[in-house]
């Protein structure tokens, strides 16, 4: 604390931004799966305005094409430039269907996410904050805990499916039950790690300090208590993403996720599986695709926790 | 740790009440009917016989009560009959399955011994690659083989079943063709070669199933060696003259277990939940594959009594790990 108020002579003073950044840089992984992840955002986002072709356009006379690299080992594929990730047997692009795919992904991944993160946190902070609620909300975490997630996504999504379909379309309604089923599922462990924080940063001196200017509550948690509990909050973030792109992938491959004629990454690999033999590339490819998030999520997060830690930071 | 065990005993069973009221009022407020698939050509008053015929003619608090009574008291008085040839269920009503008409609990019962078979031995084969890494790459942390540990953990971590499973049956079934990709649950051993049949049918879902197990639980007990590896009574027993193998296989490792055991058994019921999509890509019909089925058959008994026996699986492990955790360190005693 001392040489951020007094820097050393000579020594430019650095602001706790810049050390986080500085350790964050240290750990490869984490720079690597933080480009990666930045890379496949950016990708999904703007690739359907580059590679224009409709992911829905049926071509039959170029179906069952083969991607670009197979002709490296068998000259007699059928590839072409036109479709470098080659097409299915409906002759779909397979590069536009794995753009809009990842789109789908990649919108729930971080919208069911966000819903975690706010529910868990709002959770948190309450039952650490408010001494007469922790009880309940606790004894409530420990309820979810127990609760069989998979089995309970998969009956909620099945039983729910059809209503919401009628009332918000086939792809509005499926996107906001798999968003709002994984979030309310996956809330808990955000939820325990705040709670443990706020409840050391409530004693604090600053803590007290606010309160005796006459800080209202309100103020005191969005203003001092919030944004020390950041780092946590920003970890579990890493982790509800890549646990959320995984859940809606396992609904999709299971065959209750988004209609047919809509792709994700878990709806693609799930539809070729059948015809793996012969076209496994359909397999990898989205297999490869959500793997690769995932591990960069969860290498990004790995980065963050070391560098978010004053404990680690700067040995 | 008596009492302790008796108090955790007690608080499940709000737990599981609490669990068994979702679940039934998630399926009772999920606004599907049991009788969509019945043709319009139907009159009404059949259709009202038929509603009766499967359980829905009372109200909701009624059918829960039922179906709790059903559950808690006359399934286990079947078991219970079954077992010494009593006939304390006779003529009692069971839950009956939508589907097959056939008792649930029955049909569970078949289905069973696939699932723990198959999850049963991946976890035990998880585990037993896990501890080796995790306590090598501890006692030699940064080095190349610790690196490497960490990359392939975060793998397993990262690639889903679902996409392993078909990975694995392309190399292994299709491309060589040395494996079986679809478990057959007929086979029955009964001699040398058709153990070495089962074998070979059980390594791909095993594998797949494994591997999760394998990066979360070597994870732990990396974390859990570094912790001990450092303190003290390390350093007292390496000065006392001790042999290194001695010091880390005896005296860091059981103080380091009493974290990891918890995990393994905090860990199991979430290998149940993973085994329903391995269970799906290798056919196994086990009852994560009873609970997809009964789900797009619309068979609710079946779908509530299988969700319900996985919230039990947890229940009861998180008791048995919380448990463990006592006995383990005489430091945490509850009491």
């Amino acid at each position: 604390m001392t040489d951020m108020s007094n820097p050393a002579p000579g020594q430019k003073s650095r602001s706790q931004l810049q050390d986080v950044w500085g350790q964050f840089r240290k750990h490869k992984g984490a720079m690597l799966g933080g480009g990666f992840l930045a890379f496949i955002t950016l990708a999904v986002l703007l690739g359907p305005y580059i590679w224009a072709l409709d992911p829905q356009k049926i071509d039959i006379r170029n179906k069952d094409m083969r991607p670009i690299y197979t002709a490296l080992f068998s000259s007699d594929a059928k590839v072409a430039w036109a479709h470098p990730f080659g097409t299915d047997q409906l002759g779909r692009d397979g590069l536009a269907n794995m753009l809009a795919g990842g789109r789908a992904s990649m919108a729930v991944g971080w919208a069911a996410m966000l819903l975690t993160l706010f529910i868990g946190t709002a959770i948190g902070v309450v039952a650490g904050f408010f001494r007469k609620l922790d009880g309940p909300l606790m004894r409530l975490t420990d309820l979810f805990l127990s609760l069989p997630i998979l089995p309970l996504l998969l009956v909620a999504v099945t039983l729910f499916r059809e209503p919401l379909r009628g009332s918000l379309g086939p792809e509005g309604g499926m996107f906001i039950l798999i968003v709002a089923i994984i979030g309310i599922t996956s809330w808990m462990p955000t939820a325990r790690i705040v709670r443990g924080d706020v409840l050391a940063l409530k004693e604090r001196e600053f803590v007290l300090a606010a309160r005796s200017i006459g800080t209202r509550n309100s103020n005191l948690i969005t203003r001092h208590i919030l944004p020390n509990v950041l780092s946590p909050i920003m970890v579990s973030a890493t982790l509800g993403l890549a646990t959320a792109i995984i859940t809606e992938s396992a609904l999709s491959f299971l065959g209750v996720g988004f209609p047919s004629d809509f792709p994700t990454w878990g709806k693609m690999l799930a539809d070729a599986v059948d015809r793996m033999e012969n076209f496994p590339e359909r397999v990898i490819l989205p297999g490869m695709a959500i793997s690769l998030t995932v591990l960069s999520v969860n290498y990004l997060g790995d980065g963050l926790r070391d560098a978010l830690d004053p404990r680690i930071r700067g040995r | 740790m008596l009492t302790f065990t008796i108090r955790r005993l007690v608080l499940a069973v709000p737990t599981l009440l609490f669990i068994s009221l979702a679940i039934f009022l998630l399926l009772e407020l999920a606004p599907g009917d049991p009788m969509a698939q019945v043709p319009l050509t139907v009159p009404d008053e059949v259709k009202e016989k038929m509603r009766e015929a499967l359980g829905l003619g009372q109200p909701m608090h009624v059918r829960y009560v039922k179906w709790l009574v059903q559950f808690f008291w006359i399934e286990p008085q079947v078991l219970f009959d079954h077992l010494f040839n009593t006939t304390f269920a006779e003529g009692k009503l069971r839950v009956i399955s939508w589907q097959t008409r056939s008792p649930v609990m029955d049909i569970v019962v078949q289905r069973m011994p696939q699932t723990i078979w198959v999850v049963g031995t991946a976890y035990i084969v998880g585990i037993l690659i896990a501890l080796p890494i995790g306590i090598y790459s501890a006692y030699r942390q940064y080095s190349v083989f610790d690196q490497a540990g960490t990359f392939v953990t975060m793998i397993g971590f990262s690639i889903p079943p679902f996409f392993t499973g078909p990975l694995l049956i392309v190399i292994f079934a299709v491309q060589l063709g040395w494996l079986p990709s679809v478990y057959n649950t007929l086979h029955v051993v009964d001699d040398w070669d058709s153990f070495r049949v089962q074998l070979r049918q059980m390594i791909l879902p095993v594998m797949v199933l494994a591997m999760q197990t394998t990066a979360q639980i070597s994870r732990y007990m990396r974390a859990s060696m570094l912790d001990n590896l450092n303190q003290d009574y390390v350093r007292t027993a390496r000065a006392k003259g001790l042999s290194e193998a001695v010091v880390v296989m005896v005296h860091v490792l059981r103080n380091s277990m009493i974290p990891v055991v918890t995990v393994i058994a905090l860990g199991m019921p979430a290998i149940f939940g993973g085994a329903i999509i391995t269970e799906v890509i290798f056919k196994v019909n086990g009852i994560g594959q009873l609970l997809i089925t009964a789900l797009f058959a619309n068979d609710l008994p079946m779908v509530q009594t299988l969700t319900f026996i996985f919230a039990i699986l947890i229940v009861f492990f998180n008791l048995i790990a919380d448990v463990l955790y006592g006995l383990l360190d005489p430091r945490i005693r509850y009491d």
